[in-house]
């Protein structure tokens, strides 16, 4: 039913209609409304015989989630920032033991300095650990991401992460066709592990491995994450059948990659997440003016749609990578992607890091992106909005004085005597 | 677009105010999108909230930088921060206050705006009649819908009451019909002076 309602809440909802036997979670903003609206759901019964675990860290989430999903049970369980980089090495065994686990990364930065606000520097941490990873472009996807997730994740036997930009999508309230639980269990069926702890037939789940088949292992788990790259189309096209919209949002294609104008594009601004709302309208308002610029989201991140992203951007001239993290002492992390996508295809692509730690990304500042990209003015990598003066200043100090202080202190004393 | 920031205090309301003008308008057929400024907000300290509305659906994700209507609802913010900033020279503004324009010391901005969109509501006042506490959002709801015409108030209403337990609900409901009836007065004699 549509409704105006939080992009938490909606998740919540999702996920309760997608009838999980446990949810185990830690509370951590700006992930805390989705578990708190699942832990009253859970009370209220709602959610048939689900049982919610509070734990009493992330590591103990993701340790309880891997052992529910073992015993053959539905599981979800949702974190973000520091709580997923607490909960890391069990993140690498669950996609390595193959469960099914889904899970909501609320992005949020990662500190030092202790920021609490959204860039999506903590799911980019984890793009490697061998679980799925889908970006939702707005909360409607958001939502509906995840019933699709729990689809794919029991097909493959693979975990999946649906990313949402913290704040930006979990607090935002809007209007969301929250998925009704009828037509939920007609697209998701009853869940049949491939492998499960049970005392009547016993097994055990998680063998040392030795140099003798260890790159066999991995090697299936990229294997399955390629296969995704198949099963995410028809089960998008399922999806839309189902449910009479796209799972992963307006101007999708297939669940890989969202397309925005792209047929006689120039120039390409390339996004992951809720950015492409604000980049859609700047393409529109550039468009007015006569200038051919396009926009291309990318829904799945791991696996990365290689074929696809080269399609889609193969006949740009220049193509602006905004990315919400980067990779200190190289640059962009997409970018080197999409990169890899174009390999052989003489096309600039300019990296520009955007949105770090909860600085607004503007319709003005991606306005200007475009422009400055026409007229060749971008640099190969930098960030938007740096306030050069303060990083000067910093600079600056550290040059005259040895024992120049602790660096986030001295920036934020520099910007109070403005 | 019509875009929307409240400004007030850790506790009173501020988010769910934005979100409530957002169901509003929701219940008006019309696209709406409201969200809080993110920061650990603790009682007492400044909050913003933002709210869109459009007859198109709305896909932009900054804040609200150039307010078509600004709502105060603690005047004491007024010399702290800026709560005017990116303001409209035809924008709304709703101050939450029993004090005129001058003894708050902004008789300067509202001097070159329209008179009808510089409202002064006495909306604790009203909330302490109606709800028991100085909580003074749902009022300026009201106030905001008969000022801007730009959600109903039988919405507001709605909204409320969708929101509150029916105890809570049937006070905020009281508050936001009497600072409604009270803005319609305020610009019926705004009106009057100005055709004299």
């Amino acid at each position: 039913m549509l409704q105006q309602i939080e992009g938490s809440k909606a998740v919540a909802e999702t996920i309760a209609a997608c009838m999980p036997d446990v949810v185990c979670a830690y509370p951590i903003s700006p992930q805390t409304h989705i578990v708190e609206a699942l832990d009253e759901l859970t009370r209220l019964g709602k959610i048939g015989n689900c049982q919610f675990v509070n734990v009493e860290s992330e590591f103990s989430a993701m340790s309880v989630a891997i052992g529910a999903s073992a015993t053959g049970a539905r599981t979800y369980t949702a974190t973000a920032s520091q709580g997923l980089l607490f909960m890391v090495e069990p993140v690498y065994n669950a996609s390595g033991l193959g469960l099914p686990i889904v899970m909501t990364v609320a992005n949020r930065a990662i500190g030092s300095p202790i920021n609490i606000w959204n860039d999506q520097s903590d799911s980019m941490s984890q793009r490697d650990s061998g679980w799925i990873q889908l970006y939702a472009q707005d909360n409607q996807s958001a939502a509906d991401l995840h019933i699709l997730a729990f689809r794919l994740a029991e097909e493959l036997s693979l975990p999946v992460m649906v990313c949402m930009d913290g704040f930006i999508l979990t607090h935002a309230m809007e209007e969301i066709d929250v998925a009704e639980k009828e037509l939920v269990t007609k697209y998701l069926p009853k869940f049949t592990p491939r492998q499960v702890l049970d005392p009547v037939d016993p097994v055990s789940i998680g063998a040392m491995v030795g140099p003798e088949a260890f790159t066999e292992v991995k090697y299936l788990g990229h294997f399955k994450q390629l296969k995704a790259l198949e099963i995410i189309p028809e089960l998008s096209s399922e999806f839309e059948e189902v449910f009479g919209r796209p799972a992963a949002g307006p101007d999708n294609y297939k669940g890989l990659v969202t397309k925005y104008h792209l047929e006689d594009a120039e120039v390409v601004l390339v996004a992951l997440g809720s950015v492409l709302g604000t980049i859609k309208d700047a393409v529109d308002n550039h468009r007015k003016n006569g200038v051919k610029v396009g926009a291309m989201g990318i829904t799945s991140f791991r696996p990365f749609p290689l074929d696809e992203v080269r399609k889609s951007l193969k006949h740009a001239q220049k193509i602006v990578v905004v990315e919400r993290a980067f990779a200190p002492g190289i640059g962009g992390i997409v970018s080197s992607n999409i990169r890899t996508a174009l390999s052989g295809i003489d096309i600039k692509i300019n990296t520009v890091v955007a949105g770090l730690g909860g600085r607004p990304i503007t319709l003005k500042s991606i306005s200007e992106l475009v422009d400055r990209a026409l007229y060749g003015t971008l640099p190969d990598f930098s960030f938007m909005d740096l306030d050069v003066e303060l990083v000067e200043r910093e600079l600056e100090r550290n040059l005259l004085t040895r024992r120049s202080g602790p660096m986030a202190e001295n920036l934020l004393k520099d910007l109070g005597t403005r | 677009m019509f875009q929307i920031r409240i400004h007030g205090r850790g506790g009173q309301g501020v988010v769910t105010a934005a979100e409530l003008l957002s169901v509003a308008a929701f219940q008006d057929k019309q696209h709406a999108q409201a969200f809080p400024s993110f920061g650990s907000e603790r009682t007492g300290a400044p909050v913003v909230s933002f709210c869109r509305i459009s007859v198109d659906p709305i896909r932009l994700r900054e804040p609200v930088l150039e307010p078509d209507a600004i709502l105060i609802q603690d005047p004491t913010l007024l010399h702290s921060i800026d709560v005017f900033a990116g303001a409209k020279s035809d924008g709304y503004m709703l101050i939450n206050t029993t004090k005129s324009f001058a003894d708050l010391g902004i008789e300067e901005f509202v001097a070159n705006r329209p008179k009808e969109r510089n409202l002064i509501v006495p909306a604790s006042d009203i909330a302490m009649k109606h709800v028991g506490r100085p909580m003074p959002n749902a009022a300026l709801l009201g106030g905001f819908a008969a000022a801007t015409q730009k959600v109903t108030l039988e919405s507001v209403v709605a909204a409320i009451e969708e929101r509150f337990p029916a105890k809570i609900a049937a006070g905020n409901v009281a508050a936001a019909i009497e600072a409604y009836e009270f803005v319609m007065e305020e610009l019926k004699e705004v009106s009057h002076v100005a055709t004299n």
